[in-house]
């Protein structure tokens, strides 16, 4: 990363790992759709700085309901979600479990599409678009429609529209699990990378045991009917962690101890 | 063809590529040659049905006749199938922008679109013949009330395309638009539009034949108008004086008009949608 972007991200907020400045913090939140679907029960949630924070749990916990609510596109019933810092246009973003492209733009057009909603000339954020497209290693794509790439390209799209207004909170649905294995190991790994990189915030969904030890640093494992954090878990082990990470005795030591909290998830209802 | 040929010159396409290659190149053809060859031999039929049976060309004119009378009657048939032209492309207009700008509405207020849905959908239901007479009632200018009955007949399947085509956009990209704080503008005009557009085209391929269709039935219904008249009031009025060979003339400028636009609007189509949409995108065998 060149010293510009560094200058620009630190002037954003992002501050670097080790730091805790609280970002946003989930209180006490209900979520009921309908009359007694309960999606979500009685929810806590601090989200500091450089967290890298895996919702952990079966189907129906309401690991996507608390991303929803997170990103405002739904209401809590009660409860309340407050922002720690100034909340700017761009300063959320969102990956979706597909890459959600826009086909008739090009690549460069896509990763625009956060400032254009914000009315930005392309040429004004030629650089952000150009940095945030090397950043996931897609420099040379520019001008390629979206259905010229592969499934894990066009992620890398999907991220670099995440990046690209330098957010201060990032919020992942699932992002890899359409994807094949080796395509996904891979993009963990980038991904670790870019967090060391950039130090970014990340709130990421997913149902693998896995992904979540080996991405974050706080793993929240939930449970179902009513959706609830029935226990948190903390991986600490230094970033950047390479490849060898994923077959270290720790990193199994944290699988296990995941795995047996999620199977008291799923047992309690069970 | 013999199956032995191209191989032994290719080593290295194997026996089914090589089937494959030739079907491709003999399907492509004969798409060019099958519907000439067809032509061509009904055309010899008709001229010998006629000749062997001697029919009077009042009941049936052979097709050098068609062609005579085409070329002799070419200024007044010309003249005609500009008038058609000119109520065809004006109820295709006005068509697209009713039909878009409707559609745009709907998508923007549920209400107008559970107001107003169910009218569209009877006035596309109702046959454009039984409304034709009571719109030249009520309309003084007849150009005004072919392009209203053409009109009609034109701009649902636009309208119904367009409409489902908005509310087609990806459901993760509505909501990507709603955390970046767009305006409903931004939304219509980034997303809703630009997803609507292969759907619009679409239906604006079927409007295209169908506003020609429209244009030529209100002009039977509307009758005799004299001057600036277009090819279907030829073909009445061919029809009164027993003029079959013209008849057939028109007919045929009819039909040529409906293909030269369905071409036009399917090549529109593709060179809007070529870089992107899956419709227009030519996959590997």
């Amino acid at each position: 990363m060149n010293t510009a972007t560094k200058a620009a991200l630190d002037a954003s907020g992002a501050a670097p790992l080790g730091a805790r400045a609280p970002v946003l913090s989930l209180n006490n939140i209900d979520k009921v759709f309908g009359r007694d679907v309960v999606a979500l029960k009685g929810m806590s949630l601090d989200i500091q700085a450089g967290d890298f924070i895996s919702l952990l749990g079966p189907s129906g916990c309401g690991k996507s309901t608390a991303l929803r609510l997170i990103a405002d596109l739904i209401h809590p019933t009660s409860g309340s979600i407050r922002w720690q810092v100034e909340k700017t246009p761009g300063a959320l973003s969102v990956v979706f479990q597909e890459p959600s492209l826009m086909p008739w733009a090009t690549v460069a057009d896509n990763v625009w599409l956060p400032f254009r909603l914000q009315g930005k000339t392309r040429t004004s954020v030629k650089d952000d678009i150009a940095e945030a497209l090397e950043l996931v290693g897609l420099e040379n794509f520019h001008n390629a429609y979206p259905r010229e790439l592969s499934g894990g390209m066009k992620m890398r799209v999907s991220i670099a529209r995440a990046l690209v207004t330098h957010p201060r909170i990032i919020l992942m649905d699932e992002p890899f699990a359409a994807l094949d294995e080796i395509t996904r190991f891979k993009l963990n790994n980038d991904l670790l990378e870019l967090k060391s990189k950039i130090g970014c915030t990340v709130v990421f969904v997913t149902h693998s045991v896995f992904e979540s030890v080996f991405l974050s640093d706080r793993i929240v494992v939930m449970a179902a009917r009513p959706g609830r954090v029935i226990r948190e878990l903390h991986v600490n082990e230094p970033y950047p962690r390479s490849e060898e990470f994923r077959t270290s005795s720790e990193y199994v030591a944290h699988c296990r101890a995941a795995s047996d909290a999620l199977r008291d998830a799923m047992e309690e209802h069970a | 063809m013999t199956i032995a040929e191209p191989i032994a010159e290719l080593p290295q396409i194997d026996e089914e590529e090589a089937q494959r290659a030739r079907r491709r190149r003999n399907e492509k053809i004969g798409s060019w040659v099958l519907p000439i060859l067809v032509i061509t031999f009904s055309i010899w039929i008709w001229d010998r049905i006629v000749v062997w049976n001697e029919l009077p060309h009042y009941i049936l004119p052979g097709p050098g006749r068609v062609l005579e009378a085409l070329i002799e009657d070419w200024a007044i048939l010309f003249d005609s199938l500009l008038v058609t032209l000119q109520i065809t492309f004006g109820a295709l207009a006005i068509a697209v922008a009713g039909g878009v700008g409707l559609a745009v509405l709907f998508t923007q207020s549920r209400w107008i679109e559970m107001s107003f849905f169910p009218y569209a959908v009877i006035l596309q239901v109702t046959p454009v013949v039984s409304i034709a007479p009571l719109i030249f009632i009520y309309v003084d200018s007849r150009l005004a009330g072919l392009l209203i009955c053409a009109w009609i007949v034109a701009f649902f399947p636009i309208l119904s395309n367009t409409t489902m085509g908005l509310n087609s956009a990806d459901h993760n990209l509505r909501d990507l638009f709603k955390v970046y704080g767009s305006s409903r503008w931004q939304r219509l005009r980034f997303l809703q539009l630009p997803s609507a557009l292969p759907y619009f085209l679409g239906g604006l391929r079927i409007a295209g034949g169908l506003s020609l269709i429209g244009a030529v039935v209100a002009e039977y219904v509307a009758g005799t108008g004299g001057i600036g008249s277009g090819l279907a009031f030829r073909i009445l009025e061919a029809g009164y004086r027993l003029n079959i060979p013209r008849m057939f003339a028109a007919l045929f400028l009819i039909a040529m008009t409906g293909v030269v636009i369905y071409a036009t609007l399917s090549f529109i189509s593709h060179m809007a949608l070529r870089k992107w949409h899956e419709s227009a995108i030519k996959r590997e065998a």
